[in-house]
């Protein structure tokens, strides 16, 4: 490691790279970090980021086991439901869908009047149950489209050996269809999970302060053009590193061994 | 003319071409879309060739930069890229033309979006076409060298037709992903599809016709692009011996 960064070129390259770092420290405006009003929103943008991408990634992950098993193994009217699901999440762009979801299905609540008398509805005034289902509706369909190969790529003798051993249907799924399948999905998965992350900003522009609403709140505050926006790109960047860093170790803890 | 209010006319006259309906204007975002997609695309198809041979026959400088740009660039998300660059290419666009002694222009939106979104393009493309030329057969390559082919003649005549074919699927999945990432335009006030769709909705409070209607749009727009690749690999992969599946 230390060995591959002491070649000559790669010295320069990260003197340049620091040298550039330090411009940035030194000669940029960063006075309104030390407001402790934009420490708190951030810290808070950072916090709905997170669990923004991990709720929504792991509901739409378990929506995205069934709806896939439907697509590689499921009869007709099963399969066919699924598959124009996953087709329209994901050939439509996701900011429209989120609008959709948040204006279309949105403005039709207030007219409904044992909606707006229910205890509900104080939680479906604000914009976010509308944005974890946009992101939840498009995990799942990104995710069944991932299982379904996954589910297929699993080798049928594997699926044969277990039914002669007398095993039952649910237990041939739950013990070796779906650990097969997941496994061989992971790395997949695991950079799915980062474009996750990299979709909640769009969640911003239906009214939640999120990361990048947050960063949005403090430019117009302070009129300030590239500083908090290189803020965000570093800390996106550190979040993905640590996305990637943990499906790494995932994928160390589960036997590698595929038949 | 006097339109009546919007909650009076249906959604064939809220969506049609007449002086009360949005019809043209909700086309001319999706041509503004597809335009912008086409010249994101191609720009970035060029950074993206570029950067794969750079990144496997660059030298130890150039493999190293172009690393950057694409960790980089798949590190951040678009979003952010396209609000960072639409502030940043003007600027450096102008201080490049001062230097050289031109006058200051101003960059049209189309031109700031379709720049924008290449980049991005660029570094996926990276990607893209740098695993399909490590898929090329090695031998294939060495057997052209010992012909006493020039690397541009290797290039030309064995890396290009071979990884033609295995560069296809990822390509088409950029391209679809490129005329996705133009709705991300909206949000830096571009009037394309996304936006028209906004303005239409917000004006006359039928939110599900409007986006209905665009979604549908960009649906038929992504099927018949994965149609069109599906008909692009096979004529690709003619010639090629079928994998046994």
């Amino acid at each position: 490691m230390t060995k591959s960064l002491l070649k000559p070129h790669r010295v320069v390259l990260i003197f340049l790279c620091v040298a550039i770092i330090a411009y940035c420290i030194l000669a940029l405006n960063w006075s309104w970090l030390a407001d402790p009003e934009y420490q708190m929103l951030i810290v808070k943008g950072v916090w709905w980021a997170i669990w923004l991408t991990a709720l929504t990634m792991g509901v739409g992950m378990m929506l995205a086991l069934p709806i896939g098993l439907a697509q590689a193994a499921g009869p007709w009217y099963l399969s066919w439901p699924s598959r124009i699901f996953c087709t329209v999440i994901r050939g439509t762009p996701l900011l429209m869908q989120i609008w959709l979801i948040y204006y279309g299905v949105g403005s039709l609540f207030p007219s409904v009047p044992w909606i707006r008398d229910s205890s509900l509805w104080p939680l479906l005034r604000q914009g976010w149950p509308y944005a974890v289902l946009a992101l939840t509706l498009s995990a799942a369909g990104y995710e069944a489209e991932v299982m379904r190969g996954a589910f297929r790529s699993v080798p049928h003798g594997q699926l044969e050996a277990a039914k002669a051993m007398g095993m039952p249907r649910f237990a041939i799924l739950y013990r070796i269809w779906m650990p097969q399948a997941l496994r061989r999905a992971l790395t997949t998965i695991g950079g799915d999970t980062v474009l996750q992350l990299k979709a909640t900003p769009l969640v911003s522009t239906v009214t939640i302060m999120e990361l990048y609403g947050a960063i949005r709140k403090i430019r117009s505050d302070t009129l300030i053009i590239y500083e908090p926006l290189l803020l965000l790109a570093v800390i996106y960047m550190a979040m993905t590193g640590v996305i990637v860093m943990f499906f790494r170790w995932l994928e160390r803890q589960t036997p590698v061994r595929l038949a | 003319m006097i339109c009546p209010s919007a909650s009076q006319l249906s959604s064939l006259a809220l969506l049609g071409f007449g002086d009360c309906g949005w019809g043209a204007v909700l086309l001319a975002g999706f041509v503004n879309s597809l335009l912008i997609a086409i010249g994101a695309y191609a720009l970035g198809f060029i950074i993206g060739i570029t950067g794969a041979f750079g990144k496997l026959y660059g030298g130890p400088v150039g493999r190293d930069l172009w690393a950057s740009y694409t960790t980089l660039v798949r590190a951040v998300p678009e979003l952010v890229l396209i609000l960072i660059l639409y502030y940043a290419v003007p600027g450096l666009i102008n201080e490049m033309l001062v230097s050289i002694g031109h006058g200051r222009i101003d960059l049209p939106q189309f031109v700031t979006g379709i720049i924008v979104l290449s980049v991005v393009q660029g570094a996926y493309q990276t990607e893209v076409l740098r695993g399909a030329i490590i898929a090329v057969p090695q031998g294939q390559i060495q057997a052209a060298r010992a012909m006493g082919m020039s690397p541009a003649q290797v290039a030309r005549r064995v890396i290009f037709p071979l990884m033609t074919a295995n560069a296809v699927p990822g390509l088409g999945n950029q391209w679809l992903n490129a005329t996705k990432d133009t709705a991300l335009l909206a949000v830096i006030g571009f009037a394309e599809l996304s936006k028209a769709t906004y303005l239409a909705s917000s004006a006359t409070k039928a939110f599900f016709t409007f986006y209905s209607a665009s979604m549908l749009l960009y649906l038929i727009m992504s099927l018949i692009s994965i149609y069109f690749f599906g008909r692009i690999e096979k004529w690709a992969r003619k010639g090629q011996r079928s994998s046994a599946r």
